[in-house]
């Protein structure tokens, strides 16, 4: 199917790019929905006592790795973008694929958490503190993932050096992604 | 207003119809305003020969004043109305009264309400307790507690004649409180869904005079309680 | 060549990328799920009148099947039909077109959504036939009884209900940001903030709000689905979890949501009174200010709907007050739409009469939510039919009235036909006075103390009355009558569809751009794309010879502080 860019995506009429103003509006409509859940997540977590001692069960250190990880992609992510200005599409090409990277490291760590916690006992069942917790990292490792697939896309394109304004768009996702763990993380496992 | 349609038969019922007709009132004259402006408009400025619409943009400070005026005297019977509603809320929900007589204990499951009403002692939790499914027996003018605790769902306890609702939730016992001021025999609605027979948990409510409950409870206190407490008070 | 004319067709109809098209689809999809919705409402309101019969054309009502049938009456007729036709569908149409560009910022993305949606929708439709039925807990689903099949008998039902609303959600949010982003930055030349249509501006708010309020509603949509198909114990109190917190997510969103389908609605309404008042809109900026208001005011009240479920009762005197507080930019929106009809030059066409009529019967709707908003009165109030009647005095005006005054303004350039002005009139006589019928009782019987969501009031004897029986009736002769009705109007869309005489670009002599398209607009809207030089409600200018001032006509702007008004200055004419 033969399919025409309508004139619309081209204008600008607040000066804005529309695919940034596009992304701000999705981390808008993200924000809320992770904002829900740790809002519920607070409120429990303030009317009970015990959770803490369950929070004491998390992995910190794998928890503070992980952290790690995301910062350093979102370096790359930003060091991506720098390239895409300067037309550098192989530099912007190996950058993305940098971020990707630790994106899957991040999910690998996510992996041995989670195989290490059930192995343990501490399913999702358990409580409801754990409920939250496979819930809320998740969810959030679900936004790494679908961030990592459109990376990858983005980066065929960016390879051919096709639609070199999606590296922009795709760095503001990933850092919102980024913020989100650095709530959840001092949430989850630091909080005592 | 409400009373035209439903008896009043607690002490607070008086003060919800009251907030409700002073409420009525209110907004009937704001209401009739609006419309028979509205009304009046349509018919004066219909379309006619030779008469052309005005040019108003609404932002001139002697047409502004018809729509900020009425903004502020909104804003003056918010108040009152704001006033009115808190009052009778605080009465019946926020605060509980200091000398209750009885407490009742209300359960509500999928799909009937149990009432375990406190025997000739007085006392609820206590061996003489008088158990009965959908049927809560009052006694007039004797100010109650009432302890709301649901098995599974959510239900909501509501007596209209009371004027009375609180929803049940399971975990939790919710304690309110109600007098009844008129002997006679009520509906109870569960007004939460509660599944397919949300519908058929009807439950009465009778309130009688305190000769009229003492009967009723010498009647139904379980023989064994009845047994028991002769024993007590016959060493 | 038959294959090829066949592709023709799926990418004409299905896989379109036009706006048009896709809010078309949006539009008859909505129509379609009405149509369910009115069903069922038709088969309930049977049952209450004459409990125990065999309704025509479904048989006898189970207490089962009762609550499903009400369940998904409020479900389709608020997610399925009212959103999709006043935002999706009126949005598609008119964003592009008034404020002049050729389509969407990205129009696959609207395709999207547009699928999305009608998967949502059909997984509602399949849930009805599953073992048992459709989910059965209210609209509002709260747990429990939402979260365990073992309470609410429907453990297909259920999930799928909440998935078929989750998908809802998910196409509404990427329609949304297509919207929002659309408006922001697709506008044609000239035109500024102040210069684009109210009903853009509603439009866009409503998915604004939608978009700010659904997200807390999205992860606790998750939590109950955990909670129905995993075991979670989020919402059971049995397993640690709170049943509460569901109330409180889903009422942060559910009041947005009412102002979410309201806004639309009310900017449909505004551009009808103006273009047939010949008025200029009285304080254009004074309706977006009090929508700003009341967007905002409406994320601080959720918890009025849960004055009586447990919560701390003095919260409950907080939400008494902000409650109220939003009557404010309610009642200055009614003012302000009054006081355009003031010194207009008025036709009555079926528009305007959908228009006026909004305004009557939702002021109605407006004011017996102040007894509801009230903590005290509320608590003798909740969920009795009192509130039945309420919201739908106020939703039946937004999702009807603004429907079909939508519809029969923007028929002709939707269709490139005229609607019959007569035919148009009975079926709006037809509907308002059934309406009023349907529901004043409705208030009487709620007065008298009746519970909501009780199939059948035998069981009750104080509500067992034969004066309440007659009520009962009334109401639903009524629905008969007004669904008869809507036949009438189906019998005038097709018949006008048929009809060989084309409608002028531009019936109504109204300024806005999308008059100046051909109707209906061909794909892109114009061979080149229009300009504007003033707002959308200059309208009886006295400088003006006739009494409308077109945005895309080279000129200058009477709103602009250097303008000079020709009979001031003889030398520019």
């Amino acid at each position: 199917m033969a399919f025409q860019v309508p004139i619309a995506t081209s204008r600008s009429s607040t000066g804005i790019p529309t695919s940034r103003l596009a992304v701000w509006w999705v981390l808008a409509s993200e924000i809320v929905i992770f904002g829900g859940l740790i809002m519920s997540y607070l409120m429990f977590r303030l009317h009970h006592e015990s959770w803490s001692y369950e929070a004491a069960k998390t992995d910190p250190w794998a928890g503070g790795f992980n952290t790690f990880v995301l910062l350093t992609s979102s370096l790359f992510v930003v060091l991506a973008h720098h390239a895409a200005e300067n037309n550098d599409t192989k530099k912007s090409f190996r950058y993305i694929w940098y971020t990707i990277g630790g994106g899957g490291v991040f999910m690998m760590v996510k992996i041995y958490e989670y195989s290490s916690k059930i192995m343990h006992d501490y399913t999702m069942f358990k409580s409801v503190f754990w409920s939250f917790y496979y819930t809320a990292t998740g969810l959030h490792g679900f936004h790494v993932l679908c961030g990592m697939v459109i990376m990858a896309i983005i980066a065929q394109d960016v390879k051919k050096g096709k639609n070199l304004h999606r590296v922009e768009a795709i760095g503001i996702y990933w850092h919102f992604v980024d913020v989100i763990w650095i709530f959840l993380f001092p949430l989850l496992y630091i909080a005592k | 207003m409400i009373e035209a349609y439903l008896e009043r038969a607690s002490t607070y019922a008086g003060d919800i119809d009251i907030l409700f007709s002073g409420v009525f009132w209110i907004v009937a004259v704001w209401f009739v305003a609006a419309e028979g402006v509205l009304f009046y408009f349509c018919f004066r400025y219909r379309k006619q020969e030779g008469v052309a619409a005005k040019y108003v943009t609404g932002e001139e400070k002697s047409y502004k004043k018809f729509i900020s005026v009425p903004h502020y005297l909104i804003l003056v019977f918010d108040i009152f109305i704001i006033a009115g509603a808190i009052l009778v809320w605080y009465n019946i929900k926020q605060r509980l009264p200091e000398n209750p007589d009885l407490t009742v204990g209300i359960i509500s499951q999928q799909w009937a309400w149990t009432f375990i009403h406190p025997g000739a002692d007085g006392e609820l939790h206590t061996a003489d307790d008088i158990k009965t499914i959908d049927e809560l027996h009052l006694m007039e003018n004797t100010t109650y507690l009432y302890e709301l605790e649901s098995l599974d769902v959510l239900h909501s306890f509501s007596v209209p004649v009371f004027r009375l609702k609180q929803d049940a939730i399971p975990g939790r016992k919710i304690v309110g409180w109600f007098t009844p001021t008129k002997t006679g025999e009520w509906d109870i609605q569960c007004t939460e869904i509660c599944g397919i027979g949300h519908g058929l948990m009807p439950a009465r409510v009778h309130i009688r005079s305190a000769y009229d409950h003492e009967q009723w409870l010498e009647e139904n206190t379980p023989a064994e309680a009845g047994q028991a407490l002769a024993a007590a008070s016959n060493p | 060549m038959s294959h090829a004319h066949k592709m023709s067709f799926w990418e004409k109809y299905v896989f379109s990328t036009d706006h048009k098209m896709i809010g078309l689809q949006y539009m008859f999809t909505g129509i379609a799920m009405a149509i369910i919705g009115g069903f069922f409402v038709y088969v309930f309101r049977m049952q209450l009148a004459f409990p125990g019969i065999s309704v025509p054309g479904y048989g006898e009502v189970t207490p089962l099947a009762y609550n499903s049938l009400v369940t998904n009456h409020g479900t389709i007729m608020i997610f399925w039909f009212a959103m999709p036709v006043l935002i999706a569908a009126f949005g598609n149409i008119l964003i592009p077109l008034m404020i002049g560009c050729d389509d969407m910022v990205f129009p696959r993305i609207n395709r999207l959504s547009y699928q999305i949606f009608l998967l949502s929708a059909l997984v509602l439709v399949a849930s009805f036939f599953v073992p048992n039925g459709g989910f059965g807990g209210a609209w509002t689903a709260y747990p429990p009884l939402s979260a365990e099949a073992a309470y609410n008998a429907t453990p297909l039902g259920a999930p799928m209900w909440l998935i078929a609303v989750a998908l809802e959600f998910v196409a509404f949010l990427l329609g949304g940001i297509n919207f929002i982003t659309t408006m922001m930055n697709a506008r044609a030349k000239g035109m500024t903030m102040y210069k684009i249509p109210i009903v853009l501006w509603l439009i866009v708010i409503a998915s604004i709000l939608f978009m700010l309020s659904v997200g807390p509603l999205i992860a606790g949509a998750v939590m109950l689905l955990f909670d129905q198909l995993l075991g979670t114990h989020f919402y059971n109190p049995g397993g640690g979890g709170d049943p509460l917190l569901w109330q409180h997510l889903f009422w942060f969103f559910g009041h947005p949501e009412v102002y979410v389908v309201l806004l639309p609605a009310m900017g449909i309404v505004a551009d009808i009174m103006a273009v047939f008042a010949r008025k200029k809109l009285f304080g254009y900026r004074t309706i977006l200010y009090s929508v700003f208001a009341t967007g905002i005011l409406s994320f601080v009240v959720w918890a009025h709907h849960q004055f009586i479920a447990g919560i701390d009762p003095r919260m409950a005197n907080l939400f008494t007050v902000t409650t109220l507080l939003i009557s404010i930019p309610i009642a200055e929106l009614c003012f302000v739409y009054i006081a355009t009809l003031y010194g207009g030059s008025i036709t009555f066409n079926t528009p305007m009469l959908w228009a006026i009529s909004f305004m009557v019967e939702f002021l109605i709707g407006g004011v017996t939510g102040i007894f509801l908003g009230a903590s005290g009165a509320d608590i003798y109030f909740h969920d009795t039919y009192f509130v039945v009647a309420h919201f739908h005095y106020t939703f039946v005006p937004i999702a009807i009235i603004g429907f079909y005054a939508g519809i029969t303004y923007w028929f002709p350039k939707i269709f490139g036909k005229m609607l019959d002005d007569k035919l148009g009139r009975i079926h709006f006589w037809g509907t308002i006075i059934p309406f009023n019928f349907i529901f004043i009782p409705l208030f009487v019987l709620g007065t008298a103390g009746q519970h909501r969501r009780i199939f059948n009031y035998e069981y009750f004897q104080d509500l067992a009355l034969a004066e309440f029986y007659n009520l009962r009736v009334i109401a639903t002769v009524s629905l008969l009558v007004m669904i008869a009705f809507q036949f009438v109007f189906v019998y005038n869309f097709v018949k006008s569809l048929r009809k060989k005489e084309k409608a002028p670009k531009n019936p109504w002599n109204a300024n806005t751009l999308e008059w100046t398209a051909d109707s209906p607009p061909p794909h892109g809207n114009w061979p080149e794309l229009p300009v504007v030089y003033r707002g959308p409600y200059e309208y009886s200018h006295p400088d003006r010879e006739s009494d409308w001032w077109p945005q895309h006509e080279p000129g200058p702007d009477p709103a602009d502080p250097d303008y000079q008004s020709p009979s001031q200055n003889p030398q520019t004419t």
